[in-house]
């Protein structure tokens, strides 16, 4: 059915050709010089939100780019910021707010490739619980993850001139779901169809889309230590190349990408499905590539640094910010 | 090629005969088996629905005790918790206690909101759970294991009720797939959230009770969560990953989803399954577990359910094919019976289409159509044959005649002289003569001779009337005409003698024209009478051609008493005289026009070569041109005369 098991005959055999192919391929960084290790951490559990990163390390770009990849299995027991402050990541990945309050409080991130540009952050609320207008959101109880995921709709409901209820969001969406709240927090790409397949129709849904609000922040980017960029920006370079690579390659190959998803997924026995991994990757094409957006893959603008920072001290959560030549670090200059 | 239809027109009465009632027979046959197939399959999956429904509402209510049976003890100690909360030993034992109590529990913790039971302590949560060897035990929370945002613990706090969770994989807890009881303990009299009491359920162990359900061969039962996930199901890999809503759009069947609705929604009822949904067609009947807010649903292979009408239409198939052979065979043979004799028939009657009418006809046996038409062919037979004995006489009898009228001709003609150039050693004229007859025996005559050596006689007749009657009268006129013509007689006088001679017992009442002349060819002097007959055309020597004016007299042997006259020109050499019958002037065309006397005139004037033999072959060629595929009405005579001085 929709679960594929990451063993299939067909998979182990490709798996051994592309093995094969790069003992036999002229590597030329590989073979002049040690691969390098790193370790990548990205900011969730395993799931589509992060199939470049996979891709790129199941098909050997990493690998071809001279990196010795090891990708950790993320989730709420391994936040990358303690990961790379221990020492024990490399890069990792997390929205461009957190990476800003993260390096406020100390942690000296620097944004080595931007992957995704816009936000796909929603709020969800049901259509029969009287929610149709921003403004019904008043009073009304919501649900919302730890601070850094929580500012642009605390802007939204400023903006609105709303007062809500915030509420303490969970691993999923059941509170909602059961009644505990009027409105939930969830990514596009995520929770809004896991709330779909749960029975519920889109025009059952009430959905307030925080970038067709003008909150559009940019979301997932790759993320090193300070030291790491200036002791080494050859790996950070090969690092960003080799994971826009990934992402190019699974927007090319969903049903592929999908397999190598799906085998992370099983791994780490996560309660999801392959069709919710098939909506994820396209919706993450989607806001990796929007159509109409020019910019360089993988690039931060001072544009969207600075209404990012703007918005952020504005909401007094963010205490002072470095200037953007300092927090962007861009490995193809 | 030959078109169906055209091969069909040629196959035997028996295959047409076959063909068709086994066509209409089955056509009759499979509407009544369908309708009765259709009428069976909807009481058989009516009757289904009320035992698989029986079924059902007795598997929940099993159901219904256990998770009773599981929530009893935790609902217990959670009363007692808003009461006062007890030692650490004691809150260990009595999980301990309640593990070994109630074997359906995998594991059970009491949760504690933070710093609730120990002021130091963020994270309270001693869990006991079921190890291969006895029980383990772990403090749940800490950084790795924020418990407070686990739906467990989350959304009874917020919904301040008890609550079974989603499936989910207990990492850092149990390390199974399970589902979680929660209920909640309340201090100050039911106003401050303090923690939850939980009972955690095995996947597998659910999976097993649920597995109990056993329904016809293959079918079997699942359970979905409120969320529509998989909590028991025979496929190992859908527990707790698929939901009934992923798979439905995985096979995008909005059936699957609407099914899948009506099951989380906790709605009780009985529908078809996707075909994609099981790899066959398949009903499910549904029915909410009310303790969990879950949902159970059996399905049923139809292919199961329906084996006995399966079993039942292929025995009914089997009868109605046997049903069918014995049809046609019985079909076969009546046919061979009708057709036999008509084939013989058919046979014996192109016998008799071939000429062979002494074939032996099939005697008639029956008393139905078939004897009738053999008697029929019989009797045809015979009145064939007696016919065409008929006819052989009438012809013999017709050949006959035939024969001796051409004999008759040959006597006719036998009369008439037939040597040309008659007189070779005379150059002074040029005579020829000749006569088509119209039938075998004709009227007309011609006739010359020489009266003496300086006067040739010559005439032409016509008898009224054709055939035999008309030839005799015609000989007999000729005859009489050589008899009494001699030396120095007058032509009128022939005529008027002859006339005279005719009338006598001319019962027949038959007459002849005739134009006679003598011409003396020392002088070129030319005397003759007519009776009644056409005016003969001179043609000069200059060209030019004009009917001879010639005397008027009725013609012979009507009137005794009729006088005739003599008429007299002087031929001068180079001129000549044309004697013919109105067989040359009346002869028609197709379109049945006259020859008439002006063609003729027009075509002598216009011929050149004036020779007797020319002439009267130039008259004789056109007139049979003229009358081209229309039949000769009348005989035709030419004779020339050119003098030549």
């Amino acid at each position: 059915m929709s679960v594929v098991s990451p063993l299939r005959p067909g998979h182990l055999a490709g798996l051994l050709i592309a093995l094969l192919g790069l003992l036999a391929a002229p590597c030329p960084p590989a073979a002049a010089q040690e691969l390098k290790k790193a370790v990548l951490i990205p900011q969730w559990e395993p799931q589509a939100q992060f199939a470049g990163y996979y891709v790129a390390l199941a098909k050997g770009f990493y690998r071809q780019r001279g990196v010795d990849m090891t990708i950790l299995r993320g989730g709420p027991k391994s936040p990358p910021s303690r990961l790379l402050a221990e020492g024990r990541a490399t890069f990792g990945t997390f929205f461009l707010a957190t990476a800003l309050r993260l390096r406020s409080e100390g942690l000296p991130l620097v944004n080595i490739c931007q992957i995704v540009r816009r936000s796909s952050l929603l709020l969800i609320a049901r259509k029969d619980g009287g929610i149709r207008e921003p403004r019904d959101l008043d009073g009304r109880k919501v649900s919302m993850w730890g601070p850094e995921f929580r500012l642009q709709q605390e802007t939204f409901f400023r903006d609105c001139g709303v007062r809500v209820i915030p509420r303490p969001q969970g691993f999923t969406v059941d509170l909602f779901l059961r009644g505990g709240v009027d409105a939930v927090s969830g990514m596009l790409y995520n929770e809004y169809h896991t709330i779909l397949n749960t029975g519920l129709d889109p025009d059952e849904l009430t959905v307030f889309s925080m970038d067709e609000h003008g909150l559009s922040f940019p979301e997932d980017g790759i993320y090193c230590l300070e030291k790491t960029w200036r002791e080494d920006p050859d790996l950070c370079r090969a690092v960003a190349e080799a994971s826009l690579e990934g992402w190019r390659w699974a927007f090319a190959n969903p049903d592929k990408a999908l397999d190598i998803v799906m085998s992370h997924v099983n791994a780490a026995n996560l309660p999801t499905n392959r069709m919710h991994q098939k909506w994820m990757l396209a919706r993450m094409q989607d806001i990796i590539s929007p159509q109409g957006v020019a910019a360089a893959p993988g690039s931060l603008s001072r544009a969207e640094y600075d209404a990012v920072v703007t918005a952020m001290s504005r909401a007094n959560i963010l205490a002072d910010s470095p200037p953007y030549e300092a927090f962007y670090a861009d490995p193809f200059k | 090629m030959p078109t169906p239809s055209s091969s069909l027109r040629h196959r035997g009465l028996g295959f047409k005969l076959a063909l068709f009632i086994l066509t209409s027979t089955t056509i009759i046959f499979a509407a009544a088996g369908a309708y009765n197939y259709y009428c069976t399959r909807q009481i058989i999956l009516k009757n289904v629905r009320e035992s698989v429904r029986n079924l059902a509402h007795a598997s929940v209510q099993r159901m219904e005790t256990i998770f009773a049976g599981v929530g009893r003890i935790p609902t217990f100690l959670a009363f007692n918790l808003d009461e006062s909360f007890p030692d650490m030993d004691e809150l260990k034992e009595f999980l301990r206690d309640f593990l070994h109590a109630v074997p359906e529990v995998y594991g059970t913790t009491v949760a504690f909101e933070p710093y609730a039971f120990d002021a130091q302590e963020r994270f309270f949560a001693p869990y006991y759970f079921k190890e291969k060897n006895g029980l383990g035990f772990t403090m749940l929370g800490g950084e790795d294991y924020d418990y407070f945002l686990q739906d467990w613990y989350l959304i009874p706090r917020e919904l301040k009720k008890p609550m079974w969770s989603e499936p989910y994989y207990d990492e850092g807890g149990g390390n199974i797939l399970m589902t979680t009881l929660s209920i909640p303990f309340y201090r100050n009299a039911g106003k401050a959230f303090s923690g939850v009491v939980t009972a955690d359920i095995s996947l597998d162990w659910l999976k097993s009770l649920v597995a109990k359900i056993s329904v016809y061969q293959s079918g079997y039962a699942f359970l979905l969560s409120k969320n529509g996930v998989f909590v028991a199901h025979p496929e190992k890999r859908y527990l707790m990953r698929e939901s009934i809503f992923s798979l439905a759009e995985a096979m995008d069947s909005l059936e699957l989803r609407d099914i899948g609705k009506a099951m989380v929604q906790g709605q009780e009822g009985y529908a078809r399954l996707p075909e994609a949904f099981t790899g066959k067609p398949a009903w499910v009947y549904y029915i909410p577990v009310p303790s969990t807010g879950w949902s159970m649903g059996i399905i049923m292979p139809e292919k199961e359910l329906l084996a006995d009408l399966h079993i039942l239409s292929r025995e009914i198939l089997t009868i109605a094919l046997a049903g069918f052979a014995l049809l046609f065979a019985v079909i076969a043979a009546i046919s061979i019976r009708i057709t036999k004799p008509l084939r013989a028939l058919a046979e014996k009657t192109s016998e008799i289409a071939k000429g062979n009418l002494d074939v032996d006809l099939p005697t008639a046996t029956g008393g139905d159509e078939v004897g009738e038409l053999s008697r029929s062919f019989h009797d045809m037979r015979n009145a064939l044959k007696d016919y065409i004995a008929n006819l052989t006489e009438t012809t013999k009898a017709k050949e006959r005649m035939e024969s001796e009228l051409k004999i008759a001709k040959n006597i006719q003609m036998s009369f008439l002289p037939k040597r040309f150039p008659p007189f070779p050693d005379i150059g002074r004229f040029d005579l020829h003569a000749a006569l088509e007859p119209a039938r075998e025996v004709g009227g007309d005559l011609y006739d010359f001779f020489l009266l003496d050596d300086s006067h040739l006689f010559f005439s032409v007749g016509d008898v009224s009337g054709k055939g035999v009657p008309a030839a005799l009268f015609m000989a007999v006129s000729k005859t009489l005409v050589k008899g009494n013509a001699e030396p120095g007689m007058d032509p009128a006088d022939i005529l008027t003698k002859v006339n005279t001679e005719l009338c006598v017992d001319n019962e027949q009442l038959l007459f002849v024209t005739m134009f006679c002349a003598i011409l003396d060819f020392t002088t070129g002097e030319l005397v003759f009478s007519n009776a009644g007959h056409n005016p003969p055309v001179l043609m000069r020597a200059d060209g030019g051609a004009d009917f001879l004016e010639v005397p008027r007299g009725l013609f012979l042997g009507v009137m005794e008493d009729s006088a005739y006259r003599t008429g007299r020109i002087t031929m001068r050499p180079g001129e000549a005289l044309v004697v013919y019958t109105d067989g040359v002037t009346e002869a028609m065309n197709e379109a049945e026009e006259l020859y008439s006397s002006e063609r003729l005139l027009a075509l002598l004037r216009t011929a050149t070569d004036k020779s007797a033999v020319a002439l009267t072959g130039t008259v004789m060629e056109s007139v049979i041109t003229y009358e081209g595929d229309a039949p000769q009405a009348d005989d035709i005579t030419v004779l020339a005369l050119t003098y030549k001085g």
